[in-house]
């Protein structure tokens, strides 16, 4: 409203110059850079996954390729398989602790401490933390030999840090403080009225989850867990200094093993799997908007 | 049953502090067994000590500062001029600033070393695209950290009384939007800085020196020097994050305070 009044005023102070024109050039940097550095390098994993990599003419050969490839197949299956994983378990243990901390009845100093913890741990990823759990989860790591010590081996159990559930359990660090923090808004916004409210209607604990604050939370929790696919889904550096690239063959670690060199034996195969992830996180952040803006219709 | 409530809560917490802390307890113990028979800050010293850590931990720094540097001239005059003159433009530009979480940094490096390696556009040696890079993944926080700050200022008001008072569009931007958002520029950049320091992907697959892909290095040849670089990296994150709490303390007390 006021920027309406405010615009139509301003002609009388300043007349006559060519307003609309003038005023874009003012985010014509902006755009140059997007463009430049976002837009066109992305714009060419688009283009290249439909060009021939030798003729350079038009093809969806490199699609058709990538969906009978049983080795990048294998590739997103795995990176699919960890990522449903993590943001399940992230996703549970991290509203568990949201809410505990926010309505579980604890010290509020819980609340603003395991926010601070949750934005440091979710920051603490790739590299320095695939470390950190080698220190305490490797053959030799400190909790491999405290539970040693008292009689259980994990690793005679089939568990390894350096497959599948390690990495999970390495992805969970990042994962779950990630839930804490996007779902924390969502459960400041169950009022407590509605507990007396259902409370005063004769609900068990039980009947006030089941018919008010679960559908009122359900698409929060599943956006935050869509989210936390996304956030697992195109991780590359954790699981590469875990596990030397070589052992898990996640669809990030395809990329960055065709960028050193051409391992699928094809280049435009290389542009299609990235594509593919593109394709895999925009469905993501779509779905996540949608049911944001769902939940925001109770949330307010 | 109100008490058995309690109890969960707290096996809930204690569950997560024991998932955030042990892995950090084994870290740091394992660091300082460097030297045999007793603990010590060896494995530090010998970090701080080698050229290569010289050469690329302030590496790192430096293109942090840059990119922050170059994200608040970018961002901070789009942002305010998005507010101020073209509201239009408003969608194209939010949409544009949320496209990193879309593309992993393993699919962008890829497009960016395959769209920048060959001519006429041959920079992919430049440190300049590494910062260009970095300036791209900074954006969802920097951008949206910014423009934050602008919702919580009278913009137009700021701008017109700035104006009647004989100031030009820098006087405005550096003496009056500037300092009026500075928390918001401030908590975007100390992110920034976190993210910076700990980022593998771009400084490998760009062939320039930095700090996590030394940790990497370290992990292949060294025992408990990685140990000793994994804590100092951790502390890193941890002083960001305690500056960005208290610079943005009183912000956020305000936040709580208008529920």
């Amino acid at each position: 409203m006021s920027q309406t009044t405010l615009q139509q005023d301003a002609p009388k102070a300043r007349p006559a110059l060519p307003k609309f024109p003038l005023a874009w050039l003012g985010v014509m940097p902006f755009f140059l850079f997007a463009f430049l550095f976002l837009l066109y390098p992305s714009s060419t994993i688009v283009v290249r996954t439909f060009l021939d990599s030798k003729t350079g003419e038009f093809t969806f050969r490199n699609v058709l390729n990538l969906i009978q490839d049983p080795y990048v197949l294998g590739a997103y299956w795995l990176s699919i398989k960890i990522s449903v994983v993590t943001a399940l378990g992230g996703g549970i243990f991290g509203f568990l602790l949201a809410y505990s901390s926010i309505r579980g009845g604890l010290p509020r100093i819980m609340r603003s401490s395991l926010m601070t913890f949750s934005g440091v741990a979710s920051n603490f990823a790739g590299i320095p933390l695939a470390f950190a759990f080698i220190a305490l989860l490797s053959p030799t790591g400190m909790l491999t030999n405290w539970l040693k010590f008292t009689g259980i081996n994990i690793y005679d159990y089939g568990f390894t840090l350096y497959k599948f559930w390690g990495l999970s359990v390495v992805y969970m660090y990042f994962q779950f403080p990630l839930m804490v923090l996007i779902i924390a808004p969502a459960i400041d916004g169950l009022r407590r009225e509605w507990v007396e409210a259902s409370e005063n209607l004769g609900a068990s604990t039980l009947q006030y989850w089941r018919y008010v604050a679960f559908p009122i939370l359900l698409p929060s929790i599943m956006g935050s867990m869509i989210l936390l696919f996304g956030n697992s889904f195109g991780a590359f550096a954790t699981a590469v200094a875990l596990t030397g690239g070589s052992s898990m063959n996640l669809a990030t670690i395809v990329i960055g093993a065709q960028l050193r060199g051409d391992v699928l034996g094809d280049p435009g195969l290389g542009y299609a799997v990235a594509f593919g992830m593109v394709i895999v996180m925009t469905v993501v952040m779509t779905v996540y908007t949608i049911l944001q803006r769902r939940a925001e219709r109770w949330l307010k | 049953m109100k008490r058995s409530g309690v109890i969960w809560s707290w096996f809930w917490m204690i569950l997560g502090i024991l998932y955030f802390f042990l892995p950090l307890l084994a870290t740091f113990l394992f660091s300082l067994r460097a030297e045999l028979g007793h603990l010590g800050f060896k494995a530090y010293t010998n970090v701080f000590s080698d050229p290569q850590f010289q050469i690329k931990f302030p590496a790192s720094i430096l293109w942090a500062v840059l990119t922050i540097i170059v994200a608040i001239v970018l961002f901070v005059p789009t942002a305010y001029w998005v507010r101020l003159k073209v509201p239009q433009a408003r969608s194209a530009v939010e949409l544009i600033t949320l496209l990193p979480f879309v593309i992993p940094a393993i699919v962008y490096v890829f497009g960016l070393v395959r769209t920048f390696s060959q001519p006429p556009l041959l920079i992919v040696n430049s440190p300049g695209l590494l910062i260009a890079g970095y300036t791209v993944l900074s954006m969802p926080y920097m951008y949206r950290a910014i423009d934050t700050g602008l919702r919580a200022i009278d913009v137009r008001t700021l701008t017109e009384a700035a104006q009647s008072l004989g100031a030009g569009w820098g006087t405005i931007l550096f003496r009056v939007i500037f300092p009026n958002i500075r928390v918001s520029i401030l908590s975007g950049a100390f992110l920034s800085f976190a993210i910076v320091m700990g980022e593998y992907t771009l400084a490998q697959y760009l062939a320039k020196p930095a700090f996590a892909p030394y940790i990497a290095l370290l992990i292949q040849n060294k025992a408990y020097e990685p140990a000793a670089a994994t804590i100092i990296s951790f502390a890193l994150i941890w002083a960001c994050m305690g500056i960005i709490q208290l610079i943005g303390g009183g912000e956020q007390g305000q936040v709580t305070g208008g529920h």
